[in-house]
């Protein structure tokens, strides 16, 4: 299989990226490690017009000590997320969820900044951003702005990313010692979730789901169950709330929902919720 | 769109699409067949080769992508008449029936043992999860990648 015809821009800075993001507008896709973009561009269930390829922005490939947070770049490997030492020490839940993406070849070239940007509400690095409570950075032609991760994403594949913005830097909290856990539930290696569920406890509980909806989700009503002094296995029941999970060949929605409560109760269990 | 690369140690010269992907140029460009095309998906990893040393899947890069790099496929393992010491023990060890996933198989575990050359068993099978055998079950493919990392200890 082969992608459509495209036109191939190779940006030698963000402010490259982000010029040829705004003359191309539509037309154009940004091509990061290309490990979500490819397999739909083979598919022809992605067609772009022209290809801006910033996966040579070494600028944007950093893992930082930021005071109370770690600021990574966007175009960070997967495979440089899990083999950090500074995650392992300040926010061991990212290095694990990076280590089950996909497998060793995907982690290889696949970046968070793609993953994020793509939105894919089966991907395990949103969700795990999400109870983390992450923020994103966005920078266009106007400069840089911040986006908090419950406000990221806004549609099945779709962020709150304009037309001509890059996605530059993820910003996680520092959650030295907080009890997380990262429940996947797959039938095969290498596979998307089928349901997934990321918790982290770091004086409140933040909960995200994988594959419950059109978008990654945050798990509202576990939240607040557990604010207001639900033990975990009640908070756990309210995990499929105001959730649509789809139906697809893996499992029917009322499995999904089903899914998402276990896995839930498991998490904080885990996490220590 | 032109395309310079050193594959297995030889620098190439093309002009290609920018939709060529890395796995056809390396076939049908370069001429080295060695590297098998098998889901196209990115899912099986026959067509695993080592980019700047890092195991990818060809079939999910563009040749662009690949613009000054080094590449290593199966061919560019042995040297000088003599099976580089993962094929010598996928060899000894029939690490294969078909053959089909050798190739791959094996710059998967070549990447593996660079990045974790003393594995248990269990992390060599989680290290070789991209990529799929139908025949074998993948005993005989653990037990060989089990051997290599034995084999370089000692």
């Amino acid at each position: 299989m082969i992608p459509a015809k495209f036109d191939y821009v190779r940006a030698g800075s963000a402010a490259e990226a982000i010029a040829a993001l705004g003359e191309h507008g539509d037309e154009a896709k940004l091509l990061a490690g290309g490990h979500s973009l490819l397999p739909l561009m083979k598919l022809r269930l992605a067609t772009p017009a022209v290809l801006v390829d910033v996966g040579r922005l070494d600028d944007l490939r950093y893992i930082r000590d930021a005071g109370d947070q770690i600021a990574i770049g966007a175009l960070t490997r997967h495979h440089d997320l899990e083999t950090s030492d500074l995650l392992a020490e300040q926010c061991p839940m990212l290095r694990h969820v990076a280590h089950l993406v996909g497998d060793p070849q995907v982690r290889h070239r696949g970046t968070i900044g793609g993953s994020l940007a793509h939105a894919d509400p089966a991907s395990d690095l949103p969700a795990a951003v999400l109870a983390l409570g992450g923020t994103l950075v966005a920078r266009g032609p106007d400069g840089e702005r911040e986006i908090a991760a419950t406000e990221f994403f806004t549609g099945f594949l779709e962020s709150a990313l304009a037309g001509d913005e890059l996605l530059t830097e993820i910003r996680v909290p520092k959650v030295p010692g907080a009890g997380w856990s990262y429940q996947k539930f797959n039938r095969r290696a290498q596979d998307w979730a089928i349901v997934g569920v990321a918790a982290v406890r770091n004086g409140t509980t933040g909960v995200a789901l994988v594959n419950m909806g059109t978008t990654p989700l945050r798990a509202t009503a576990v939240e607040e169950a557990l604010a207001g002094g639900a033990s975990a296995a009640e908070a756990a029941e309210r995990a499929d709330e105001g959730t649509e999970p789809t139906a697809d060949l893996n499992a029917s929605e009322e499995y999904r929902r089903h899914l998402a409560r276990v896995l839930t109760r498991r998490a904080l269990e885990e996490a220590g919720a | 769109m032109k395309v310079a690369v050193t594959v297995n140690g030889t620098k190439q010269e093309h002009e290609v699409e920018p939709r060529t992907l890395l796995v056809h140029y390396l076939r049908e460009v370069v001429g080295l067949t060695g590297t098998n095309i098998g889901c196209d998906t990115s899912s099986c990893g026959a067509c695993t080769v080592l980019l700047d040393g890092q195991s990818v899947k060809s079939c999910t890069v563009l040749a662009v992508q690949a613009d000054g790099a080094e590449i290593t496929t199966i061919e560019g393992l042995a040297s000088d008449g003599q099976l580089h010491p993962m094929q010598e023990a996928f060899r000894q060890h029939h690490g294969l029936q078909c053959g089909y996933c050798t190739p791959g198989m094996v710059m998967a575990a070549v990447s593996l043992l660079d990045e974790n050359p003393a594995p248990t068993e269990a992390e060599v099978r989680e290290g070789l999860e991209g990529n799929l055998c139908r025949c074998t079950g993948y005993h005989n493919i653990v037990k060989a990648v089990l051997a290599a990392a034995e084999g370089a200890a000692s």
